[in-house]
C-alpha cells in the first residue's frame, strides 16, 4: 500500500471540472442512509487487528454477503449489463447495416445528409449519452456506499 | 490507431523516407520532381515547410527531453516508475489516455480514408470510439481497484500467480510489440512522406531515432515523464485538429450541407461518397472482414496493456472513471473533427490530388492545411503544413513511449519479478529490470521495424487489437464477473485467444497470397479474412469457459469474495 492511500478520496476530485464542482456539493447534501452502513459482524470481532489471512478472508466473505454490498453490486450490474448489451448490439447492427445494406444506408434524408451519416452521428451521441448516464449512476448510487464499505473493510482487516 | 494509416498504407508503395528526429540535417530537394508535374508547386513549397517542420520537431523533442529530465530527478521505486506516483488528476489522466489512444493515424489516417473513400472511413472512427464504453463500464474502475501496475495483477488476484502472470505477461508484450513495430514503421514512412524526402538510410535513421527517444523517455522518466508527454501531445493534437476544423467550417460559412455537397463533388464519386460501400462493399469476404475488424476494435481497446496501465496513475477508482469520462469527451470530439477534416480535404483539396500525393490518403490533412492557409507557396500554407507535420510526429513519439513503458512493466513486474525471481526481487531490482527491459524491448522493436520497413505491415495494429480482444478481454471479463473462473480457465482463455489470432493471420492473405502480402513468392494462405477477430475472439471466450469446466480445482469462494469486494469498493487498493 502506498502512503497516499490514507488520503480522503473525496477531496481529490474537487477540482474536476467535468462536473463543475457539483459532485462535492451533492456528497455533502446527501445524508448517508443508515441502512447503507454494513453492520459489523460480531462473529469476527475477535479477529480484528489480528492481520492474519484467516481474518481477512472472513471479513471479505462477510462484506460480500452484507446487504449494502449486495445492493451495490446489483445496482452496478443492473446498469452495466443491459447498457453493454444495448450499445454492443446497436454498434453491431450499425456495422452490419453499413457493410451489408449500403443502399439503405445511402438513402437521403435531407439535403446531402443520408441515413448512414445520421446513424454515425447517432453512434457518437449514444456513446456520449451512455457515458453521462453511467457516470451519473455511479456517482449517485455507488460511490458513497463504496467509500463506506472500503473504509469499513480496511478498518476491520487492519 | 496507426491501424488506420497503416491499413491504408503499403509502405513499399510510398517514398520510404525520413529524417533522424534528433538531428537537424540540411534538407535536400526530392530529385524526382519534374517541371511538368502538377505537384511541382507542392514539392517546391515543401522546401520551406521542411525547415520550419524540423525546427518544430526539434522544439518538441527538446521539451519532452526536458520533461523526462525533470521527472527523472524524482524518487525511485516501483510506484514512481510504473505509475508516476498515482496522484495524477482525472483531467490530467484523461488527456494522457486520449494522448495514448489518438495516434498520427487517427489524425492523418481516418481523415485520409474519408478523403478517399468517404463514409467508410467514418466506420473506423465509430468503432474506435464506441470501444470506450466497454472500458468505462466494465474495466476501468475494477482494474484500478484490483491491480497495482499491470493487467496481470488483476488476472492473478484470485489465481495461482506464476502460470497466470506468464500467460498475461506474454500476451501483453505480444500486443505491445505488434503495436510498437507498426507505429515505428509508420513513423519512418510518415515523416518521409511529410518531409518529401527519399532514401532508405533516412528512413532507417528515423526508426532508430524514434526508438532511441522512446527508450530514453521510459528509462529516465518512467510513467511520470510518459504521462506528461502524452498530455502535451494531446493538447497539441486537439489544438491542431480544432484549428483546422474551424478553418474548414469557416470556408463553408458553417454550412455542413455545403461542405458535404462539395466533398461529394470533389471526390469524383458523387452522392455515393457520402454513403458506405466504396471501400468495404466490394465482396462478401471484404464485408465479413470489416465486421471482423469492427469486433476487434470495439472489444480490443479494453485489453490494451498501455491503456490499462493508465488507470494506475490516479489515486482511486472514482478518479479512474472520471479520467475515462474526460478521455471519452476528448476522443469523441477529436474523431468528430477528423470526420470534418476528411470531408473537408475531399471538398477543398479533392480526392484526386490527395491520391496522387499518397495512395493511402495519409497526406490529406497536411494538404488541407496547406490549402486552408492560402495554398502552396503562401506563408500561411507553409506554416500550417509544417505545424501539422510536427504534430503528427509528436503524436507518434508519445504513443511509442506509452507502449514501451507498458511492455517493460509487463516484462519486469510479471515475468521477471514473479515468474523468474518468485517475488523475491526488491523494488530497486525490479525498477532496474524494468529499465533494462525497456532498452531490450526498444532494441527488439527497432530491429523488427528495420526488418519490416520494406514490408507491408498494415495488418499489425489491427492484429494487436484482435489479440487484445481475443486473449486479454475474455480473461479480464471472466476474472471480474464469473465466480467459478479458475487458473486453468485464465491460462486457456489467454492462449486460446492469442494463438488462434496469430496463427490465423499467418495463414491469411496479408502474409501470403494477397495483393499486398508480405511474402510475394509463396502462397500458403487458407484463412480467407485479413482480420482474425470474428473467429479468435469467440475462441478466447470458449477456451476460458472450457478451461474452467475441466479444472480439477474449484474456484476459491474466499478469494472471489476478496476480489469482488476489492473491485467494487476499493478496499485494500494500491
Amino acid at each position: 500500500m502506498d502512503e497516499h492511500d490514507r488520503m480522503e478520496p473525496g477531496t481529490l476530485q474537487v477540482d474536476d471540472p467535468w462536473y463543475a464542482g457539483a459532485a462535492t456539493q451533492e456528497w455533502e447534501r446527501e445524508a448517508p442512509p443508515p441502512s447503507r452502513a454494513p453492520a459489523p459482524a460480531p462473529a469476527h470481532e475477535p479477529e480484528r487487528g489480528s492481520g492474519n489471512r484467516q481474518g481477512a478472508e472472513a471479513v471479505y466473505l462477510d462484506v460480500q454477503q452484507s446487504d449494502a454490498f449486495q445492493r451495490m453490486r446489483r445496482g452496478y450490474r443492473r446498469f452495466v449489463m443491459p447498457a453493454t448489451t444495448v450499445f454492443l448490439g446497436w454498434y453491431l447492427a450499425y456495422v452490419v447495416a453499413a457493410t451489408a445494406a449500403p443502399e439503405l444506408m445511402g438513402r437521403q434524408v435531407f439535403g446531402a445528409v443520408n441515413v448512414a451519416l445520421l446513424a454515425g452521428l447517432a453512434q457518437f451521441a449514444s456513446t456520449f449519452l451512455l457515458t453521462w448516464a453511467y457516470a451519473r449512476n455511479a456517482r449517485l448510487h455507488r460511490d458513497r456506499t463504496a467509500l463506506d464499505l472500503r473504509w469499513d473493510t480496511q478498518e476491520r482487516i487492519r | 490507431m496507426t491501424a488506420l494509416s497503416l491499413t491504408a498504407l503499403p509502405p513499399a508503395a510510398l517514398p520510404l523516407t525520413g529524417l533522424p528526429p534528433t538531428t537537424l540535417r540540411p534538407t535536400t530537394l526530392p530529385s524526382a520532381a519534374l517541371p511538368a508535374d502538377p505537384r511541382l508547386a507542392a514539392e517546391a513549397a515543401s522546401q520551406d515547410h521542411q525547415g520550419l517542420a524540423l525546427v518544430l520537431f526539434t522544439v518538441f523533442v527538446a521539451v519532452t527531453l526536458g520533461i523526462t529530465a525533470w521527472a527523472g530527478r524524482r524518487r525511485r521505486g516501483t510506484v514512481e516508475f510504473y505509475t508516476g506516483g498515482r496522484l495524477f488528476s482525472p483531467l490530467q489522466n484523461g488527456f494522457a489516455i486520449a494522448g495514448d489512444y489518438m495516434s498520427a493515424a487517427s489524425f492523418l489516417g481516418i481523415s485520409g480514408i474519408i478523403a478517399l473513400f468517404g463514409y467508410d472511413g467514418l466506420l473506423y472512427a465509430v468503432g474506435f470510439f464506441v470501444a470506450w464504453l466497454v472500458v468505462l463500464m466494465l474495466v476501468a474502475e475494477l482494474v484500478r481497484n484490483c491491480g497495482r501496475y499491470t493487467m496481470a495483477d488483476v488476472l492473478s488476484t484470485r489465481m495461482r500467480q506464476r502460470p497466470v502472470r506468464l500467460a498475461a505477461g506474454a500476451s501483453s508484450i505480444a500486443v505491445s510489440i505488434l503495436y510498437l513495430v507498426a507505429q515505428m514503421v509508420g513513423a519512418g514512412t510518415l515523416v518521409g512522406l511529410l518531409l518529401g524526402q527519399s532514401g532508405g538510410r533516412a528512413m532507417t535513421w528515423t526508426v532508430v531515432g524514434v526508438g532511441a527517444l522512446m527508450v530514453v523517455y521510459v528509462t529516465v522518466g518512467g510513467m511520470r515523464a510518459t504521462t506528461w508527454i502524452q498530455i502535451v501531445k494531446a493538447v497539441l493534437l486537439m489544438g491542431g485538429a480544432l484549428t483546422l476544423t474551424a478553418l474548414v467550417l469557416a470556408r463553408f460559412h458553417g454550412n455542413v450541407n455545403d461542405l458535404l455537397n462539395a466533398a461529394a463533388g470533389g471526390s469524383g464519386h458523387g452522392a455515393s461518397f457520402l454513403g458506405p460501400g466504396l471501400r468495404y462493399g466490394q465482396s462478401w469476404t471484404s464485408r465479413v472482414d470489416f465486421i471482423s475488424l469492427a469486433l476487434a476494435l470495439v472489444l480490443g481497446t479494453a485489453g490494451l496493456p498501455h491503456i490499462l496501465s493508465r488507470f494506475y496513475t490516479v489515486p482511486t477508482a472514482r478518479s479512474a472513471r472520471r479520467s475515462v469520462v474526460w478521455s471519452i469527451g476528448l476522443i469523441g470530439s477529436f474523431y468528430l473533427m477528423t470526420v470534418v477534416l476528411g470531408f473537408g480535404a475531399a471538398a477543398v483539396v479533392g480526392s484526386g490530388e490527395v491520391r496522387s500525393s499518397s495512395a493511402s490518403g495519409n497526406t490529406a490533412v497536411p494538404l488541407l492545411a496547406r490549402d486552408l492557409g492560402g495554398g502552396a507557396g503562401s506563408t500561411g500554407g507553409t506554416v500550417l503544413f509544417a505545424v501539422v507535420s510536427a504534430i503528427a510526429f509528436a503524436t507518434i513519439l508519445a504513443v511509442v513511449a506509452g507502449l514501451t513503458l507498458a511492455s517493460s512493466a509487463s516484462f519486469a513486474h510479471d515475468l521477471w519479478a514473479t515468474v523468474a525471481r518468485k517475488g523475491k526481487a526488491s523494488e530497486s531490482e525490479e525498477v532496474g529490470a524494468a529499465r533494462v527491459s525497456a532498452v531490450v524491448i526498444g532494441a527488439v522493436a527497432i530491429a523488427l521495424s528495420l526488418f519490416a520497413q520494406e514490408l507491408n505491415v498494415a495488418f499489425l495494429v489491427s492484429l494487436a487489437f484482435a489479440v487484445a480482444a481475443s486473449a486479454n478481454l475474455p480473461a479480464l471479463l471472466y476474472t471480474l464477473f464469473w465466480r467459478r473462473f479458475t487458473t486453468r480457465g485464465t491460462v486457456w482463455a489467454i492462449y486460446g485467444g492469442l494463438v488462434p489470432a496469430i496463427v490465423l493471420v499467418v495463414f491469411s492473405p496479408v502474409v501470403s497470397g494477397g495483393p499486398e502480402a508480405i511474402f510475394t513468392g509463396a502462397d500458403f494462405h487458407w484463412f480467407p479474412l485479413e482480420n482474425p477477430g470474428v473467429v479468435s475472439i469467440p475462441l478466447g471466450f470458449l477456451a476460458g469457459w472450457l478451461g474452467t469446466l475441466t479444472s480439477r480445482e474449484e474456484a476459491d469462494p474466499a478469494k472471489h469474495a476478496e476480489m469482488e469486494v476489492r473491485a467494487l469498493t476499493g478496499a485494500g487498493a494500491a
